[in-house]
């Protein structure tokens, strides 16, 4: 199959490679820019694993070709904050005990600051509507809910 | 690598892409991906190329139309749910998308993927129907408009050609038509067990016209015509409200699956052409 070229910005970074047209976003963050915070559960655009964010917006990278990227915009859990220095919805779920496992961890915390950005102090009910395509399969969600709360303070204080 | 192969190709235009379409009698559009690269992904199609229409100029918008609305077919949901023009002036399409989908999968999807996406269970045809929007397709041979009602035919089968794109969806003025949608789903967001769209026009007090919508329940969205037939000519009383319950569960032939048997689903299109008319009935004119 006909290799094609992409250009596209990653974490502030502009990068350049080629692809199989099929390769997922998420397979492309993964195996080529070796970016393994962005997970796969599903990859049928259901459960949120794969949450980053693409001009701004809350996309699932599973349900994108990087094919389709050139000259996009794309954030993943590595561009928001890394141990040294976390963005403040990462130190809203450590605090918060936001996670367990960590499998939906990365989604859920792309979809937290996606929420702080359109919602200055969201209350619990519309967090857990935003929260709707973002699966998690150990901590029953309320822990999720008060850290997301909590990082959106944050964020807008 | 998760979809089995195809070429890629970038339509730039809407020109582009439907001579993209005419030239591979094997491609497809590929809009917001969220139901095609989930199929892919999971093998259930395999085009063999794909035209990709997201970098399509002029294919994203929502305006007046008369006294009504036109949306490009690559609108995306949320701006579709979000507008202020489409709550004008059809807001049982935006009451319908506060049951369609989780937020991060309406950033992507398009209101036109979506309708010719075609599920059997999906919310936006019973909506097209029960307002009678026209879709219009083009193709290198030109135009058509197709009635809401014509175009849906089957599950995942709609009356667009393979060379065909659907390029806007006119929803017609409201005049002082009542409206009002409801569905039963599992959970928020997800798929319907059973969808109701109604609208409502009163004259005198007597019910001049009316159209109960399903979807969910059968192959497409379809309108349930001995519920519509309860209704016109007379007051839209509790009684007729009756009648017309009765008469949709009896129109309807629905499916048993793991979501809910088919005694269920009947069941719930009662309940909701109830729930509808009693609302629609309230915001007439
Ligand atoms: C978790 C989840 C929950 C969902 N919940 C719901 C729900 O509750 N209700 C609901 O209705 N939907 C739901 N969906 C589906 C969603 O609405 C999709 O966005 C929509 O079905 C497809 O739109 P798209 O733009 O992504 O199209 P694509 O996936 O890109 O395309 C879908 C089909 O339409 C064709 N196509 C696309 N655009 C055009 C065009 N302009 N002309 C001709 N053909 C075209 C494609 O070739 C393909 O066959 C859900 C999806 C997910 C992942
Ligand atoms: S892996 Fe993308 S939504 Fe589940
Ligand atoms: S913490 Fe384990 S899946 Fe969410």
């Amino acid at each position: 199959m006909a290799e094609a070229s992409v250009t596209l910005t990653v974490n502030g970074r502009e990068v350049s490679a080629t692809v199989d047209p099929r390769t997922l976003l998420v397979h492309f963050l993964r195996e080529q820019l070796q970016l393994t915070g962005t997970h796969v559960g599903c990859d049928t655009s259901q459960c949120g694993a794969c949450t980053v964010h693409l001009d701004g917006r809350a996309v699932k990278s599973c349900a994108l070709l990087a094919v389709q990227l050139e000259g996009a915009d794309v954030t993943t859990i590595e561009g928001v904050g890394g141990p040294d220095e976390m963005h403040p919805m990462q130190t809203a779920f450590k605090e918060n005990h936001g996670l367990q496992c960590g499998f939906c961890t990365p989604g859920m915390v792309m979809k937290g600051i996606d929420i702080a950005n359109r919602h200055a102090a969201p209350d619990e009910a519309t967090i857990r509507r935003e929260l709707e395509g973002n699966l998690c399969r150990c901590t029953g969600y309320h822990n999720i809910v008060e850290s997301i709360a909590a990082g959106a303070r944050e964020m807008s204080g | 690598m998760k979809p089995p192969r195809f070429r890629y190709l970038r339509a730039e235009s809407v020109d582009g892409a439907l001579r993209a379409l005419a030239d591979n009698p094997d491609s497809r559009p590929l809009a917001g991906g969220q139901s095609l690269i989930a199929m892919m992904n999971l093998r259930l199609v395999r085009p063999a190329c794909l035209v990709d229409i997201n970098r399509v100029a002029g294919l994203g918008y929502i305006r007046e139309d008369g006294d009504g609305v036109a949306i490009g077919a690559l609108t995306r949901h949320n701006d579709v749910k979000h507008s202020d023009l489409v709550r004008a002036r059809c807001p049982l399409l935006t009451e319908a998308y506060e049951s369609i989908a989780h937020h991060t999968v309406r950033n992507r999807g398009t209101l036109g993927g979506n309708l010719c996406h075609a599920d059997p269970s999906s919310e936006t045809p019973a909506v097209m129907v029960a307002v009678g929007a026209t879709l219009v397709l083009q193709s290198v041979g030109g135009r058509r408009e197709v009635a809401a009602e014509d175009f849906f035919q089957g599950p995942y089968e709609t009356a667009a050609r393979q060379d065909e794109l659907l390029v806007e969806i006119r929803l017609p003025g409201r005049g002082a038509e009542g409206w009002a949608f409801a569905e039963v789903s599992n959970r928020h967001g997800d798929f319907a067990i059973a969808v109701i769209a109604t609208t409502l026009r009163l004259a005198d007090g007597r019910c001049e016209a009316a159209r109960v919508v399903a979807s969910a329940v059968g192959e497409h969205a379809a309108r349930l015509r001995p519920a519509e037939d309860a209704l016109t000519g007379g007051a839209i009383d509790d009684a007729a409200i009756e009648r017309a319950a009765e008469a949709a569960a009896g129109a309807v032939d629905p499916h048993s699956d793991s979501h809910a048997d088919a005694v269920y689903r009947r069941d719930a299109v009662a309940a909701l052409t109830r729930r509808t008319l009693r609302r629609a009935a309230e915001r007439c004119g």
